[in-house]
């Protein structure tokens, strides 16, 4: 029989900074200060790590971090590209090297300071993640513009409207209105204050915009044998899945021949078909979220619903607590924190533990996504 | 004390410029000569976008660039505001929309929507901004380069 990576592994441990839009400490002290957060929370000694993954955005390289924790000899190194496309990736690549006998314990971790940090598309000299030449000159300049373009047309082919953005924007906001470590805790958005804000990249406004956020995060990954001896409930590594669709071109997929068709249809396909249950058995979801269109895709590419059904499916509290699908329970990237997905996974475990802030009940299953729109990844966990 | 039009006219000097690389050079070679071309396969005829160096559908690497109509549709746009880059904020909000080409609808090229070659980026009225608009591209001068862009057939 083929070797397998469902259940092989375990999410064992999870730390975090704080979320801010400026913190003192450097981008390394914070991705240290996180997987040491991480590791405690697993009981496990630092020395004992032996593998890192992160993604190629990530400034802290393995070196680093791994000298200033005081890591023992690491045997398995990994960096994922596509900045929110990777954060699945880190974990499904650790699991994959745990589970092959390739290291014993992983780190995945993203630091980050976006906050108080440049804007990547400030940078002309770097033409990423697009073909420059094509898009630039004419004043597609950052990722709103670009995911505002798909937007548009999703919202012209399939009759969704702004109301249906807003219901993604306000599920995050009312989600973080009920975690302490959220950038918008205790900040309330309302309808009124969603449909008269400034637009950033017509049609999309601020509030369709992921948050500017310092901060750091890291999870550890053991085998799922060894979980079972840890300080925590153990976390199933249940799927994992990368995407990367025929003929895509990164943020710009509309060159594709089926623009509204992005990555999340091709890693669900994988996803879906290694694990024991599908989207009906999922009972929370923390699905990539810069910009709030980026959940009806995705709503549809996880197999939620139809084709053209995602802005649909947000009527009705449909994503809010007790509804069909409660998604981004720790407020999200709009919400909580935009740390390239990573809190989506952290809080994914949180809920498998039964200690969110916006806690599903009895939740036993969880998907968590990576950016789409550009080459992706994705979670199912489970207890 | 410099005029509207001035200040407009500097501010659009500063636009990003098109970098092209090896693969892209013709399509730019071509808009300065004033035309619009894009990239086919010399053995299977399919056309591609953007350029690369080879055919994904028959993998041959002898390619032609073949010339278009110039007419297409507004498949989608945008409206970028502030915070942009300085010269694009001087005329924001602007629009930047995506033709699909008549001769060949999955070919679709980013650009703006104007009133002349040369008119600046917020120069079309946001109401006639719409999906499926017939378009057809004119080419402007811009630090030494020639880049398309495109304005609405009559109506």
């Amino acid at each position: 029989m083929a070797a397998t990576l469902k259940d092989a592994t375990a999410i064992v441990g999870i730390g975090q900074t704080d979320f801010a839009k400026r913190l003192p400490q450097s981008e390394k002290e914070l991705a240290c200060r996180a997987i040491l957060a991480a590791l405690a929370d697993a009981g496990i000694d630092p020395g004992e790590v032996d593998a890192f993954a992160s993604y190629t955005m990530e400034e802290t390289d393995e070196v680093e971090v791994a000298k200033a924790i005081g890591a023992g000899d690491v045997t398995f190194f990994s960096k994922i590209g596509y900045g929110g496309g990777g954060s699945c990736a880190t974990v499904g690549h650790l699991a994959s090297a745990v589970a092959t006998g390739q290291a014993t314990v992983g780190v995945a971790w993203r630091s980050r300071k976006r906050g108080s940090g440049p804007r990547p598309w400030k940078n002309t000299a770097v033409q990423l993640p697009t073909p420059g030449q094509w898009t630039r000159p004419f004043g597609l300049l950052r990722p709103a513009d670009e995911i505002g373009m798909l937007a548009r047309r999703y919202m012209h082919e399939y009759g969704a409207t702004r109301d249906h953005l807003f219901n993604v924007a306000m599920a995050c906001r009312n989600r973080a209105n009920a975690n302490p470590a959220a950038m918008m805790y205790e900040r309330p958005l309302t309808r009124e204050m969603y449909m008269t804000s400034r637009m950033i990249s017509d049609p999309l406004c601020l509030f369709d915009n992921c948050l500017e956020t310092d901060g750091a995060l890291a999870c550890v990954i053991v085998s799922a044998e060894r979980a079972r001896d840890c300080r925590q409930k153990p976390v199933y590594v249940h799927s994992v899945a990368q995407g990367l669709p025929a003929q895509h071109h990164g943020m710009v997929n509309y060159w594709n021949d089926d623009p509204l068709s992005g990555p999340a249809w091709t890693a669900a396909r994988h996803l879906w078909k290694q694990a024991d249950f599908g989207p009906q058995d999922v009972d929370v979801a923390q699905i990539y979220d810069a910009f709030t269109p980026l959940i009806p895709l995705s709503l549809e590419g996880y197999g939620f619903c139809g084709r053209g059904e995602g802005a649909a499916f947000t009527e009705g509290g449909a994503l809010e607590m007790g509804g069909r699908l409660p998604i981004n329970t720790g407020g999200g990237g709009l919400s909580e924190a935009y740390v390239h997905g990573f809190n989506l996974i952290n809080e994914g475990v949180k809920q498998l533990r039964g200690v969110s802030t916006a806690q599903v009940p009895d939740a036993a299953t969880c998907l968590v996504t990576a950016g789409e729109g550009v080459p992706t990844s994705a979670i199912l966990l489970r207890s | 004390m410099t005029t509207a039009s001035e200040a407009a006219a500097e501010a659009a000097a500063e636009l990003l410029l098109p970098v092209p690389d090896e693969d892209g050079a013709p399509f730019w070679e071509y808009a300065a000569q004033g035309e619009l071309r894009v990239q086919a396969c010399a053995a299977c005829g399919r056309l591609r976008f953007p350029p690369r160096p080879c055919c994904p559908h028959c993998r041959s690497f002898d390619s032609e660039w073949r010339r278009m109509s110039g007419r297409g549709r507004i498949w989608s746009y945008v409206r970028p505001h502030p915070p942009l880059l300085p010269a694009y904020a001087a005329q924001a909000p602007y629009n930047v929309i995506l033709v699909e080409l008549a001769d060949a609808p999955h070919i679709r090229l980013a650009g703006n929507l104007v009133t002349s070659a040369d008119a600046p980026l917020d120069s079309v009225d946001p109401a006639r901004l719409r999906i499926g608009a017939r378009v057809h591209a004119v080419f402007t001068e811009t630090g030494g380069m020639a880049v398309p862009r495109w304005v609405l057939e009559k109506s």
